[in-house]
């Protein structure tokens, strides 16, 4: 990786990856991908993340389905782990709870392939700083 | 997409809402969808809490974003035939804003009901932990870019005074204060101190912090090394966070390949760099003269202050010691201004303040909300009460420096000095719910047990005391106890927290003392009666068989391991209070309600 020497290097890699996840996020491109983050905290983990994990990485190379899974944070839901989020192109990110192998192949199956909603969305139930103005 | 549905009906299945029904209402949702021949085009999905119980069962409706509070299952066939077919909202089931008065029609942009406001938490749960160019995308180290090309130490520490943040470690002192003091003690080396050495049963904030956004802890702590004028930071974080260790390492790691650790950080003459340091999981090690004296490689032993570590600390120099929480706060502050920060929480609380959910409630996890939210509002709204419908007893804040606060403090505004003058603290974060079934003596005989094997045993306030605080509490449960150890209890907490060392003895007879205060009938109730209201204390219990219900079935006699039960089949049984080991089992098997406790 370059070094970065100065603000404006900075400001450059803020930019770059930033474009590249509007990208991903705003195109209608249907070769877009699909985003997948797995909270991987401890908690997270010990209640099965990582099996969720692999799982969703090997069924959607099985299916060809175009997708990023990635792993993330704690999300604050430990009542509800695991937790996934899914961004579809174009659209709001979703978060689920409670998800098993089981319900991670309902999610593939149903939402991510044909939009069709399941259980166990856990809504928004916070604001961000990008949202608070003064 | 070619989706089969053209709407959809989201219904709450958090607990909250579970009792009031909603699962019967997304059953008549069924039905009448059915009954209109709509179930291949409507459908109804059950989702977890969205954090507003008080106004449960929620239905949100999509694509259209309605929001309706208050359902019940009679409502289910009006929402179908007006909404659904005819496209008219239930107006009486919208949302009627509280100030304005008005009916919100569209939950698009409502932040009304949303308590929590993430700004410690704000990547965690968004960005890969170990990728550092997705917190950079997210206005990542330009904080510490501001900071070194644009501003002065001095501006960095007014605005840190301005902002009003006070440490998220416990004690609640103004973080830029700190800075100052440190920055102002004369030293030819000085350190910047993160303490992770979260030990409060219960509290997992700051690992939660370091496990899914580390860098920002990274990023807050060059930012204090420019301020105070220290090039040396160090992590002291406990063995038992093995996640939390191999992230930050990755994150210390990638910031110094990319030049934003190490000499000349973005082409200054500012150097920086970071070390981890490993602590064995000794509580008193987060008291900061512990700490430091563990990072020496001493025994984790606290010192008297002053000299405080920002004067003398670390190997004797400057040093300045925020916790993780506070650190986390501080990009923020910097890029969004102080004068952001400071209008959000109370007059002398600013910010937010990250929450350990646990115990018996049942949206368990990690929330953050503005200071000046209600308990109340944690507990029953966020938090989605109570489990398994049971009634509220006590919330216990601050772990074992804490106390427990009652019913009459639910609506309490959390902050700093509120929470002290109802006899608790803040403590790191840990919040846990007890219920109805939660002994309150048992709890302070829990805490003191914590704190007597947690001691450094240095002070004989703290070694000595809390032993004999404990043995006290540890009578009273076994239905030993006098009513002169209730004086007794209180005399000892007073000399403890008079004349103990540091924090923790200081600390430490809080819960003895807040449960002594909202819970007095109790304590009278172990010592005069014999018995624990809530049927905790062993010691204090008979199982008793009611020779009426008793048909003499003989599973009971069958079922208990000690042999306790005798009598005849087919004629009432007896328990002998000797053998009895109160484990429980006999109740269990018992299908005539035939046995009880006494």
């Amino acid at each position: 990786m370059n070094k970065i020497k100065s603000l404006d290097d900075l400001r450059k890699i803020k930019a770059d990856v930033e474009g590249k996840m509007k990208l991903r996020e705003h195109s209608e491109n249907a070769e877009n991908l699909v985003q997948i983050k797995v909270a991987m905290a401890t908690c997270g983990i010990a209640s099965g993340a990582k099996t969720v994990m692999d799982f969703l990485v090997s069924d959607l190379d099985k299916r060809n389905i175009p997708a990023v899974v990635t792993q993330t944070g704690c999300m604050g839901y430990c009542y509800a782990e695991p937790t996934i989020e899914v961004t579809k192109p174009g659209e709001e990110p979703i978060v689920f709870g409670y998800v098993d192998t089981k319900k991670a192949e309902e999610i593939i199956t149903k939402y991510i392939l044909t939009g069709e909603l399941v259980d166990g969305i856990i809504p928004v139930n916070y604001e961000k700083i990008e949202d608070k103005k003064n | 997409m070619d989706t089969k549905y053209k709407m959809y009906l989201l219904v709450c299945g958090g607990t909250g809402c579970r009792s009031s029904q909603s699962n019967v209402l997304e059953e008549r949702l069924r039905k009448h969808l059915k009954e209109n021949k709509l179930e291949n085009e409507v459908q109804v999905i059950t989702t977890g809490c969205f954090g507003f119980c008080e106004k449960g069962p929620i239905v949100k409706v999509q694509p259209d974003n309605t929001f309706y509070t208050q359902v019940t299952p009679e409502d289910a066939e009006e929402i179908i035939k007006e909404h659904v077919i005819k496209g008219r909202q239930v107006q009486r089931l919208l949302y009627k804003d509280p100030d304005k008065k008005e009916i919100v029609h569209d939950s698009k942009h409502m932040g009304f009901y949303r308590k929590q406001l993430r700004i410690a938490l704000r990547n965690c749960g968004f960005i890969n932990p170990e990728n550092i160019n997705e917190y950079i995308a997210r206005d990542g180290y330009a904080a510490v870019a501001k900071c070194i090309t644009e501003m002065t130490p001095q501006q960095v520490i007014e605005e840190m005074k301005k902002s009003g943040l006070r440490g998220r470690g416990g004690a609640g002192f103004p973080t830029g204060m700190k800075w100052e003091i440190t920055s102002k003690s004369p030293g030819d080396q000085k350190y910047v101190v993160c303490n992770a050495d979260e030990g409060d049963p219960g509290a997992f904030m700051d690992r939660s912090i370091l496990e899914g956004d580390p860098h920002s802890v990274v990023e807050a702590m060059a930012i204090c090394g420019y301020c105070i004028g220290a090039d040396k930071g160090l992590i002291y974080i406990r063995a038992e966070y093995p996640l939390a260790i191999k992230r930050l390492k990755i994150a210390i790691q990638q910031a110094q390949e990319i030049g934003l650790l190490g000499k000349g950080i973005l082409g200054t003459k500012f150097n920086f760099d970071i070390e981890i340091r490993y602590g064995a999981g000794a509580f008193v090690c987060g008291e900061e003269t512990a700490l430091i004296r563990s990072m020496e490689g001493g025994r984790g032993e606290s010192t008297l202050k002053p000299p405080f570590p920002s004067v003398s600390g670390y190997l004797g120099k400057p040093t300045n010691v925020n916790n993780v929480e506070t650190f986390a706060n501080v990009p923020v502050i910097i890029n969004k201004g102080a004068d952001w920060f400071n209008k959000i929480g109370t007059e002398k609380s600013k910010g937010t303040k990250v929450f350990a959910l646990a115990g018996k409630i049942n949206n368990v996890g990690l929330i953050e909300v503005p200071m000046g939210t209600t308990l109340r509002e944690v507990i029953f709204e966020i938090g989605g009460g109570i489990k398994d419908g049971k009634k509220f007893k006590a919330v216990q804040t601050g772990g074992p420096s804490g106390g427990c606060l009652t019913e009459k403090h639910l609506d309490l505004p959390i902050d700093f000095d509120n929470l002290v003058k109802a006899g608790s603290m803040m403590g790191s974060g840990g919040m846990v719910v007890m219920d109805e079934d939660d002994c309150m003596v048992s709890i302070a005989k829990f805490y003191l047990d914590f704190t007597v094997e947690e001691s450094c045993g240095k002070c004989a306030p703290c070694r000595v005391g809390n032993k004999r605080l404990y043995e006290i509490l540890d009578r009273i449960t076994h239905g030993n106890g006098k009513m002169e150890d209730i004086d007794l209890l209180r005399n000892l907490s007073k000399v403890i927290k008079d004349t103990a060392l540091c924090g923790l003895g200081q600390t430490s007879p809080n819960p003895v003392l807040s449960t002594l205060e909202g819970f007095y009938d109790e304590y009278v109730a172990h010592i005069k009666e014999h018995r624990c209201p809530s049927g905790r204390c062993k010691d204090l219990m008979k199982y008793e068989i009611n020779p009426e219900n008793c048909v003499g079935c003989t599973a009971c006699a069958r079922n208990c391991p000690v042999n306790a039960i005798t009598g005849e089949r087919k004629a009432p049984h007896t328990i002998n209070q000797e053998l009895c080991i109160k484990c429980g089992a006999c109740i269990e098997k018992c299908k005539f309600n035939a046995i009880f406790i006494r």
